[in-house]
């Protein structure tokens, strides 16, 4: 039987070429296809864990062990895959699934064996997870007038982090609008507006810090906060020129 | 005359029954679940043996070990961390990392020759599985590219870490990735059911294992460890000097069936070794992987677990 089917070392050969052909091209299929859906990976914005160094120096120092993620009581850690936003084996959370509890004794911290995340963090209420911005006006429920407030309800340092600034409200011309508005010198980034809007595609989303501000160059300086460092108007007596009429006037 | 790749053992274990043929494979299966098993009982109920993965764990949360690979990668990137102003164990937690892999390093030095690769790496079970399928399939032939191929991809990862300032080889490192999988997907399954978990453990990392798959059975036999894999590159640098060592002891009785040739993930190892009759019988090549399967597949008792310092059997 076995003798019949089987015509010769050009046929056996022929089948073990393509059989290894196919094999190949098959792995380099897989290889190559994955960047290819990269892009269709995105459920969010991919956010570091408390304490994390820049992205830059992060991705250096950390060695993807998953510590902080075992550590993490809330399972909002999760490790990166391939196709994660992040590089593969670094941990980040998505905000709007799970946020930040902010725990006070920062486990995820103490975990990490390597410094990734800063060790010297202590207190929760100073870490940058990343920046809330309230980005969608056209759809935030308090900026067409209503009573919306739960993104600043639910912040661990509300009318800190997130306050609301009243304004006029223009379309009734009698009513008041509640502006949830983010202050970046108390704002975590925990995610918690983020996680809490009632939208079905949130209008606060907390962006990474390196997306979500902007950088004022080095050599602007504003007048009204110089006045005050100095204590006095720093433009000299204005100067008072000649007034000069055409005819030689005075 | 020699036996086929697929009968490898098979006459050992008619003479001295499984047991007898199967004890290094069975002792290196036990070995490779047990570590992994550390890692999970943490996860799964609450005692941790091994906090952590494959890359960096802590052991009994208080011994750092970690991936010495890894470890040269941050190293070469560009990140070392501060010296603590306090004194004390836990002010060098930054630390724990390098700590961790000097540990691991000098572990292994001491010990035997890429141990790692043989006893403890999870991908071994994936590309033994491959190996496996080659010989029961009869799947001889294969593509050659240069076992020294991982020697180049190992210079390459710590330059390209130096040069781009990041771990180069992580975003793609299979064998991580697998520990990673494993561990993150059992730990959640206590949850989520294990499919459920495993799905989620490993993510599409999971076609990086298919890749090495696929790429052992159909195009390079050993392909992955055996050419590729610059992990197990450094551990056979690392090892190079390690104590245990296998050895052809009685090679006098070898009866050329070719056995141990057929099981061994790095055959060139044994050549010298087996019938080279100037050479020691010790396998000194930092290749071996100390898996000690020859010892069990030979029919006629020729290789023993021996120290590098023994000298006996050498043919006049």
């Amino acid at each position: 039987m076995a003798n019949e089917r089987d015509k010769g070392p050009a046929r056996r050969r022929f089948l073990r070429d393509v059989a290894r052909s196919a094999g190949g091209l098959a792995g380099l299929t897989l290889l190559l296809g994955i960047p290819q859906k990269q892009s269709q990976a995105r459920e969010g914005v991919a956010l570091r864990p408390p304490g994390a160094l820049s992205e830059e120096a992060f991705n250096r120092a950390c060695i993807r062990c998953g510590q902080c993620v075992q550590d993490c009581p809330y399972d909002t850690l999760k490790l990166a895959t391939l196709l994660s936003p992040v590089s593969t084996g670094t941990p980040y959370f998505v905000a709007r699934q799970i946020p930040c509890e902010m725990c006070e004794d920062i486990p995820c911290v103490k975990a990490c064996p390597s410094g990734a995340l800063d060790s010297s963090l202590t207190d929760i209420d100073n870490s940058r997870m990343g920046l809330a911005v309230l980005l969608d006006h056209e759809n935030c429920l308090n900026w067409q007038g209503l009573r919306c407030d739960v993104c600043h309800r639910v912040c661990p340092l509300i009318n800190k982090a997130i306050t609301l600034e009243l304004h006029r409200n223009e379309r009734t011309n009698k009513h008041a609008m509640f502006l949830p508005t983010v202050h970046s010198e108390y704002c975590t980034g925990c995610g918690k507006c983020e996680e809490a809007c009632v939208l079905e595609e949130a209008a606060i989303k907390v962006l990474p810090l390196s997306l979500a501000q902007g950088k004022l160059g080095k050599h602007y300086r504003l007048g009204w906060i110089e006045k005050d460092k100095a204590g006095h108007s720093l433009i000299p007596e204005a100067l008072t020129l000649p007034t000069r009429k055409p005819e030689g006037g005075q | 005359m020699a036996n086929a790749p697929k009968n490898a053992g098979h006459e050992a274990q008619v003479k001295y029954g499984w047991w007898y043929s199967h004890r290094f494979l069975v002792f290196r299966r036990i070995s490779q679940l047990l570590i992994l098993s550390m890692y999970l009982t943490g996860p799964l109920i609450g005692v941790w043996i091994l906090r952590g993965n494959y890359s960096g764990s802590m052991l009994l949360d208080t011994i750092p070990l970690s991936d010495p690979l890894m470890m040269l990668q941050t190293l070469a990137s560009g990140h070392l961390p501060q010296v603590p102003e306090q004194s004390g164990w836990a002010a060098w937690s930054e630390w724990y990392a390098l700590i961790g892999g000097v540990i691991i390093a000098l572990a292994y030095a001491l010990f035997a020759s890429r141990l790692f690769c043989g006893w403890v790496c999870p991908l071994g079970l994936v590309t033994d599985f491959a190996a496996w399928l080659r010989r029961k399939l009869g799947l001889r032939s294969s593509a050659t590219i240069p076992a020294t191929l991982r020697y180049g991809i190992l210079v390459a990862i710590i330059i390209g870490s130096a040069i781009t300032g990041t771990l180069v080889w992580e975003w793609v490192n299979p064998v991580s990735a697998f520990g990673r999988g494993l561990i993150s997907g059992f730990g959640h399954s206590a949850s989520s059911g294990i499919i459920t978990g495993l799905v989620f453990g490993f993510g599409a990392s999971i076609w990086l294992i298919v890749v090495v798959f696929l790429f052992d059975l159909l195009v390079v036999e050993h392909g992955w460890c055996g050419h590729l894999c610059p992990v197990g590159a450094l551990y056979s640098a690392i090892g190079c000097k390690g104590v245990l060592r296998i050895s052809a002891e009685n090679r006098k009785d070898c009866t050329r069936c070719m056995d141990c040739i057929h099981i061994c993930p790095e055959p060139q190892v044994l050549r010298g070794p087996l019938f080279g009759k100037q050479d020691s019988p010790l396998v000194l090549s930092k290749e071996c992987i100390s898996c000690g399967r020859c010892i069990d597949v030979c029919s006629e008792k020729v290789f023993q677990i021996k120290t590098r310092f023994h000298r006996s059997g050498v043919e006049e």
